[in-house]
């Protein structure tokens, strides 16, 4: 049992080594070549894979950290403290991958700076840039106290602590923001998309299905890091989380319904086309297959299909960004995109890197301590609840 | 030097003869090589259409409002006086949004470029500032493409179609699609058959995102408060949970 593990192991290594390898030659590449020579990105089709799954992906799947941010300080519910800390995690890694992402995709990193300095607000992008910045520093400091701690810092600690709430509540704001004005990013171009993805209600629809992504990956790591860590799974809370699931899919799956019938656009998903098969995958992979499988208890309270119907939610929700970047802008038959073999591997190596510092910083500083923080008020309430159960018994 | 200049393209009187192309190549130091495609070397190519009966010309349409202005986080585009929108590529960070934006998908990229800049139409900017004609206008011998002030090629195209009954379409391509352009079509054969977008708002494009945009101070805001809000009333029944659980300790011991 002890070898198979250890092989097992080994193969994920050597599989992540040769991903990370690839995506160092592709990165080597894209610098020494320029993206015309390295990418599949031409004149008609500016942005590829790196915008639609690196960063519209890569941010969505990061909504996690502000809703079990805002569960916890905002809404006090204590018990999901202990899921707050990996979630908070797998948002800032998620973050700072986007800007790995953006430093390759962008034709002259070099200048990224000009956004702090040469202001547009009329640019939607402008907004996306600055929600950016500020939402990665408002997630640093939040992550920060696992840092403080394992180095026993206690004046930074307590500093930290005595801005949590306004940090939250600004972490709640951007994120919000920036997950809608990735949306926002496509009202420009009604003229290039597919009615399908099309929506000026396109950023209100950005922010619902992040958040029944980041929700989805919030149980999804909890599994995995279970798995490598050996811990118990928070079964109770994530059983939670798959019933708050049940109804953001809800939501969603009427608003989008809705959305394409007030636009007369409803048509469009029975005509048999490449993308109305595209969206109908879209629509049942993500939405209504697990909105059945979560609404039953059986399958919610147990590991396996809470499991599988978070991963069918991320899916769908890759497959939801990829179409709006990618397959709606296909609408000409002259314009087919694949990504080429360098955007696809800088992609998986970014992906492998945030899974093994992940990994890393799960196993070496104190992520998963279900008594973290004690001494704060936070701790005291949650002793609180603790005796308020006992008394109510 | 103030009323806004602009272009206009009479599609019924080009012959395809490309003498526009070539001394746009020429006034901008760009190779002198027939193309069909706009691209990071081709400010304007002249497209044919129904076996060489029609010539169109591709070019920046210098948008009123233009888009590609609005969309620049940077705000590397802006909309001169002569009516030229124009570039600047020290600004530049190379994210492409405008390419994304651009209603007309005018701006092209240096793609093989490892430090590309934006590439397109600047309708001549520096001889119009000095009082000349864009160097395609010169060019034309066949009065196809006319330089001048936009409220006099407006008259002048209405005149055209007016005079000519049965010749023109009655429309005025770029008077008023996304805001209006600097750049004015007019045409013999009906738009729509020639690859014109046809499916433009008569309001400025940037309008669709600023629309959102100029809300989100008040959001914000409104948002931030909610959730203080709410933190607020939740740490207090927390507050009052744990008063009352001593109060019950405090009860049951006595």
């Amino acid at each position: 049992m002890k070898l198979f593990r250890l092989l097992k192991l080994t193969f994920w290594k050597s599989l992540a080594i040769i991903f990370i390898a690839l995506g160092v030659v592709a990165a080597v590449e894209r610098y020494s070549m320029g993206l015309g020579a390295t990418t599949h990105l031409v004149d008609t089709f500016p942005w590829g894979i790196w915008i639609g799954f690196d960063i519209l992906v890569g941010v969505g799947l990061a909504a996690g950290g502000f809703t079990i941010a805002a569960t916890v300080y905002i809404f006090n519910i204590e018990r999901f403290r202990p899921i707050l800390r990996p979630t908070v995690l797998t948002a800032f890694l998620g973050y700072l991958l986007v800007m790995a992402g953006l430093m390759v995709d962008l034709g002259r990193p070099w200048a990224i700076w000009h956004a702090m300095v040469m202001w547009n607000p009329h640019s939607v992008m402008f907004e996306v840039a600055w929600c950016v910045m500020l939402y990665s520093t408002v997630l640093a400091l939040e992550f920060s106290p696992v840092v403080f701690e394992r180095f026993n810092l206690q004046r930074p600690l307590k500093i930290v602590h005595a801005i949590t709430i306004p940090l939250v509540v600004l972490g709640v704001v951007l994120s919000t923001l920036h997950q809608s004005s990735l949306g926002s990013l496509f009202l420009i171009i009604p003229g290039r998309m597919h009615p399908l993805w099309y929506s000026n209600i396109i950023p209100f629809l950005f922010f619902i299905s992040c958040v029944a992504a980041g929700l989805s990956m919030t149980i999804f790591e909890s599994f995995l890091s279970s798995r490598a860590f050996g811990r118990e799974v928070e079964l109770p809370l994530l059983t939670e989380l798959g019933r708050v699931l049940v109804v953001v899919l809800a939501l969603l799956f009427t608003v989008r319904i809705q959305d394409l019938m007030s636009r007369d656009a409803l048509q469009y998903v029975f005509q048999s086309t490449y993308q109305s098969y595209m969206f109908i995958g879209e629509i049942t992979i993500g939405i209504i297959i697990p909105f059945f499988l979560l609404l039953s208890k059986r399958i919610r309270t147990s590991q396996k299909g809470l499991f599988y119907s978070a991963a069918l939610v991320m899916l769908g929700f890759v497959a939801n960004r990829m179409n709006t970047a990618i397959t709606s802008m296909e609408r000409w038959g002259q314009r087919t995109y694949i990504p080429s073999w360098q955007e696809l591997f800088i992609t998986i190596a970014l992906a492998t890197t945030g899974f093994i510092a992940f990994y890393f910083i799960a196993k070496h500083f104190p992520v998963f301590t279900a008594q973290h923080e004690r001494g704060t008020i936070h701790a005291r309430e949650h002793e609180v609840m603790e005796e308020l159960r006992l008394v109510s018994k | 030097m103030t009323t806004s200049k602009g272009l206009l393209i009479d599609i019924s009187k080009c012959v395809g003869c490309r003498e526009c192309a070539r001394a746009c190549a020429e006034a901008n130091n760009l190779p002198q090589e027939e193309a069909t495609e706009l691209s990071a070397t081709h400010y304007t190519v002249v497209q044919s259409y129904f076996d060489d009966q029609t010539f169109v010309r591709r070019m920046c349409m210098h948008c009123n409002e233009p888009t590609c202005v609005s969309a620049c986080l940077v705000g590397a585009f802006r909309k001169t006086e002569t009516g030229a929108v124009l570039y600047d590529e020290s600004k530049c960070i190379g994210c492409r949004y405008c390419m994304q934006a651009c209603p007309f998908e005018v701006p092209r990229y240096e793609w093989s470029k490892l430090s590309p800049r934006i590439q397109k139409c600047k309708m001549c900017y520096e001889r119009v500032a000095a009082g000349g004609k864009t160097a395609c206008a010169e060019a034309c011998q066949f009065g196809a493409t006319t330089f001048g002030d936009r409220d006099e090629l407006i008259k002048e195209a209405r005149k055209r179609i007016d005079e000519n009954p049965g010749t023109y379409v009655n429309h005025i391509y770029g008077l008023t699609e996304a805001g209006g352009t600097s750049v004015l079509f007019i045409s013999n054969v009906p738009f729509e058959k020639l690859g014109f977008p046809m499916n433009l708002p008569n309001e400025p494009i940037p309008q669709l995102s600023w629309r959102v945009l100029s809300q989100i101070p008040k959001y914000s805001v409104a948002a931030g408060v909610v959730l203080f809000g709410i933190h607020w009333i939740t740490a207090r029944r927390t507050e009052v949970a744990r008063f009352e659980a001593e109060q019950r300790n405090l009860a049951q011991r006595n």
